[in-house]
């Protein structure tokens, strides 16, 4: 298992002459060398992992930006950037070689347009900010990250982060139009555009999720969303979460897209309760808060189907949000869990696997024995509509042995949500974090490919280096440690390539490729 | 299955050691997108031997197929199920294949309201320029673990690599659905729809042509009852004749459009025609179909560099029975407008001031080799994409020359 020690690939640089040849092209207050100065920029949200950089630098416009890029490439020193440095896995953890570009001063808000709904935005304008700005048109922007408040567009393109309403409104991958930004070389790029299906490949996408290791970004045009008249949220309580499981399927296959479908289990709600009194069924196993939006008709219309399946599935009381101050109460719950569950213990590892819906029931009984194996209580909140889970590990980093138990602890859920056909990282990002289990989850051919996609974009490969792609020599050690770690444990060890791990794509239809359980296959013509 | 895949393999690392390029092709029913097919392209490789729905769970919205699967056999497949590809892609021939539907990366009428192809894309197995099979993405909504590759292909035109496999979300498909028309110019309907953009109405598609302003409404029953009855409200107010459509003829307009079929696609010169004339075109051939991408407020666009533009019949209200009239047809809200006409580089011109791009969609060899199919790419770009056909496909295998010239 991965220690907390960052070991990037290193670089050798004369800091004086770097410094000197910033003071050239940077006023003085952006640049900051001192150790004290430095040191609030040494982590992100993901606070295990600390580093101090070489240097920080705060432009003030996309010109600074490019002046910073262009001593940077010159000089072979490694750049890091960094919005607010909420993210969760280490994303924007310093280099010990190089230099952060904090965007933070680049933060206004250029242009918002209700007729095309879009804004136009510099990368460190925060979330909430676009919505606050877009409100007097009725309009706001969908992704809402629970850091929404703090924090920005540049670091939600940086990791495609998600929210609580993606099933229904999507990523932020599917909300940004256009993104300008800066190679490591100092040109100015523009990926997408005001129009549909800009010419050419498709680098908005790739730019999206793309964790700061292929563009600086310097200006967003992102998609708003007309706001509904009315939302209404239903929350219901089951007494097993493997039926609330269920219930999340039947609600899908029954033709409805909720706007948002969470799920939290009893140690979840338990935490939250007394921190936010929202209201909870304390007895509850499982609660599921399921919400819809739009015209009043609409909503009365899908809240009654809503209503139907949840109770056809099982639910043992299901409470309907009567008005909006209501609304915002139930959900105040899901959104402070994070929070909640740090007051009830001193320390936790928040992780992030996607796994198909229907293997949410098998995961839950997995992390319950994980939990009496490793000694160690697991709160679990999943975006439910999605498949997002988001396992809460809790630990005491002062217990000697904890924080390694606790990390082999979620690097086991991880592996296992690649198992079940699904993935490390839904919206935190790799980072530092998970850039091992990358190992686990695509083969070295396929991590080589990667590698080649930076290149194309960073060919000096200054960007964010050491971060979300794993080196084939750290892949050789954890296959190696995999090994071993499944000869103590005596259980099978999974196929060290996860490609065939994963699901059986030479089985005919009939053979299982998908997953028992599924409503309806499709024989494949032959 | 495995053979064939295998032998695929094998067949691409041969290619790639002789140095001789392959042309992917499914049914071959978008030949004529993107750059010129010119002799020495390569051998055609028919990818429709590998085919069959992999895996469908519709309470998963999650669909993966073969490359060689029919479009219209993965259609039907969903349909059964009551869920839809909500991008409508067009298939442009009864034999389109699902591998050809993701190297065009076209998005029909409901593109404005469902988003496009590539937003639907959540997985892709392939086999690269050297032959090693790889996998990106999956089968879940959400996956930031290294770089969207699966969207990065969708609309490569096949340059990459050979996509063996992919994974699509579906959606369910609308409960109710209402189709309006009324009668209105070029330029007041785009005003409209600007208008209208910026309200929460469930508005699945839109066309404007021939002076008749169409609006398709999707969603619960309820909510297009009722906005149906708002826009056609707000319509009259302003004197404005405003009707329905038959659900069977919406149908069938609406997939006019997704498919071509309208007559507005098939407009031919008429023999005659002054500068047909004298670029030495004789009888009836078909014109060039431009497709401007434009931000959706850009009025309407009249470049003028031929010096030739025809009145503007299109701006006023009047009658399309029977046929063809105009040389406009717009769709997605304004933000997507095909011209027969205009001047080339003039088309080019105008759709960058108008924040977008001008494709020529169909037109002939000698025209497209001369200016290019897609509007080009500035040099930093140009400079990412050789690098990125170089990461995937170094032999230099895969449908050379068909998105840009250079590579």
């Amino acid at each position: 298992m991965s220690g907390l020690a960052f070991a990037p690939p290193r670089f050798a640089v004369d800091r004086a002459a770097l410094v000197a040849r910033l003071r050239a092209v940077l006023p003085e207050d952006a640049l900051r060398v001192d150790e004290e100065a430095l040191r609030p920029y040494e982590c992100d949200g993901l606070t295990a992992y600390r580093q101090l950089p070489l240097l920080v630098t705060l432009p003030e416009n996309e010109a600074q930006a490019r002046a910073i890029l262009r001593v940077c490439h010159e000089l072979g020193v490694p750049v890091v950037p960094r919005g607010a440095a909420t993210g969760l896995s280490g994303g924007v953890l310093p280099h010990p070689d190089g230099v952060v570009v904090s965007l933070a001063r680049l933060k206004n808000i250029l242009a918002i347009d209700p007729a095309t709904r879009t804004a136009v935005v510099q990368p460190g304008v925060r979330n909430l900010a676009v919505s606050q700005a877009a409100a007097p048109y009725g309009l706001y922007y969908a992704p809402d990250p629970s850091s929404q408040i703090a924090c920005t567009i540049g670091g939600n393109i940086a990791e495609n982060s998600g929210g609580v309403h993606c099933l229904k409104y999507g990523l932020t991958v599917h909300n940004v139009l256009r993104v300008r930004g800066l190679t490591i070389a100092g040109e100015i790029v523009e990926f997408g555009c005001a129009a549909p299906d800009a010419p050419g490949y498709d680098l908005l996408a790739v730019a999206n999720g793309s964790e700061g290791l292929l563009v600086l970004i310097t200006e967003a045009t992102v998609r708003l969303t007309p706001k509904p008249e009315l939302a209404q949220v239903a929350l219901a309580s089951f007494d097993d979460v493997t039926r609330a499981g269920e219930a999340v399927a039947a609600i899908i296959a029954a033709g409805i897209l909720p706007a948002g479908l969470e799920m939290m289990d009893k140690k979840a709600t338990h935490a939250v309760e007394p921190f936010v009194n929202a209201g909870y069924d304390m007895d509850a196993e499982a609660l599921l808060l399921c919400e819809s939006d739009g015209t009043p008709e609409e909503v009365a219309e899908e809240m009654a189907r809503m209503q139907a399946v949840l109770a056809a599935s099982g639910a043992t009381a299901i409470r309907v949000s009567q008005n909006e101050a209501e609304r915002l109460k139930f959900w105040a719950g899901r959104k402070a869990a994070f929070p909640a569950v740090g007051r009830i213990t001193p320390d936790y590892l928040c992780m992030d696997g996607t796994i198909p819906r229907h293997s949410v029931g098998r995961m839950l009984q997995a992390i319950a024995d994980m939990e009496r194996r490793y000694g160690l209580r697991c709160a679990n909140v999943f975006h439910a509509g999605d498949g997002n889970l988001h396992p809460l590990i809790m630990y005491d980093a002062n217990q000697p042995g904890e924080l390694e138990r606790a990390q082999a602890f979620g690097a086991e859920i991880l592996e296992l949500s690649v198992e079940f056909g699904g993935t490390i990282t839904g919206e935190h990002g790799v980072g530092v974090e998970k850039v091992t289990q990358m190992c686990a989850q695509f083969t070295p051919d396929e991590l080589a490919l990667f590698e080649r996609l930076k290149r194309a974009f960073d060919p000096a490969g200054l960007l964010n280096p050491g971060k979300a792609i794993p080196t084939p020599a750290r892949c050789r050690e954890y296959r190696l440690a995999r090994l071993a770690t499944a000869g103590e444990r005596g259980t099978p060890c999974c196929a060290p390539a996860a490609d065939d791990a994963t699901h059986d794509v030479w089985g005919d239809p009939a053979d299982g490729a998908s997953a028992p359980g599924d409503a309806t296959k499709t024989e494949g013509s032959r | 299955m495995k053979a064939i895949h295998d032998r695929w393999c094998e067949r691409v690392r041969a290619a790639a050691a002789d140095g001789r390029p392959l042309r992917l092709r499914g049914s071959g029913s978008k030949d004529f997108y993107g750059q010129p097919l010119l002799p020495g392209s390569g051998e055609v490789f028919d990818t429709r031997e590998y085919r069959g729905i992999v895996a469908y769970s519709p309470s998963e919205l999650v669909v993966t197929a073969r490359c060689g699967t029919p479009l219209a056999e993965l259609e039907a497949a969903l349909a059964a199920q009551g869920q839809m590809l909500a991008f409508e892609p067009p298939h442009f021939g009864p034999q389109a294949t699902v591998g050809g539907m993701l190297a065009a990366g076209l998005s029909g009428p409901r593109r404005s309201q469902a988003g496009a192809l590539r937003d639907y894309v959540l997985g892709v197995r392939l086999i690269d320029g050297e032959g090693r099979a790889l996998s990106f993405g999956g089968q879940v909504m959400k996956n930031v673990a290294g770089y969207d590759v699966p969207r990065l292909l969708a609309g490569s035109l096949g340059t990459l690599a050979l996509v063996t496999e992919v994974s699509l979300k579906t959606l369910p498909r609308p409960v109710a659905e209402r189709t309006l028309v009324a009668d209105l110019g070029e330029g007041e309907a785009l005003r409209r729809l600007a208008a209208w953009n910026a309200l929460p109405l469930p508005l699945s598609a839109s066309a404007w042509f021939g002076g008749r302003l169409s609006l398709r409404l999707s969603g619960a029953a309820a909510a297009v009852a009722s906005s149906a009855a708002a826009l056609q409200r707000e319509l009259r107010a302003a004197g404005v004749a405003v009707g329905h459509l038959p659900e069977d003829e919406a149908a069938v307009f609406w997939r006019s459009l997704r498919e071509q079929t309208h007559p507005f696609f098939s407009a031919t010169a008429p023999a005659g025609d002054a500068r047909q004339f004298a670029a030495g075109v004789v009888g009836a051939e078909p014109l060039p179909l431009w497709r401007l991408a434009l931000r959706a407020t850009t009025p309407p666009v009249r470049p003028a560099a031929d010096g030739a533009e025809p009145a503007s019949t299109t701006d006023a209200p009047g009658g399309i029975a029977g046929g063809a009239t105009g040389t406009t047809l717009i769709e997605w809200g304004g933000a997507l407008r095909w011209r027969r006409d205009g001047d080339p580089l003039a088309l080019r011109a105008a759709a960058a001031a108008a924040g977008g791009h001008a494709t020529l969609f169909r037109g002939d060899a000698p025209l497209k080799s001369a200016i290019g199919a897609f509007a080009p790419l500035p040099p930093p770009l140009a400079a990412i994409h050789r690098r990125l056909k170089n990461a995937f496909d170094a032999p230099g295998v895969f449908n050379p020359g068909r998105l840009f010239r250079e590579f």
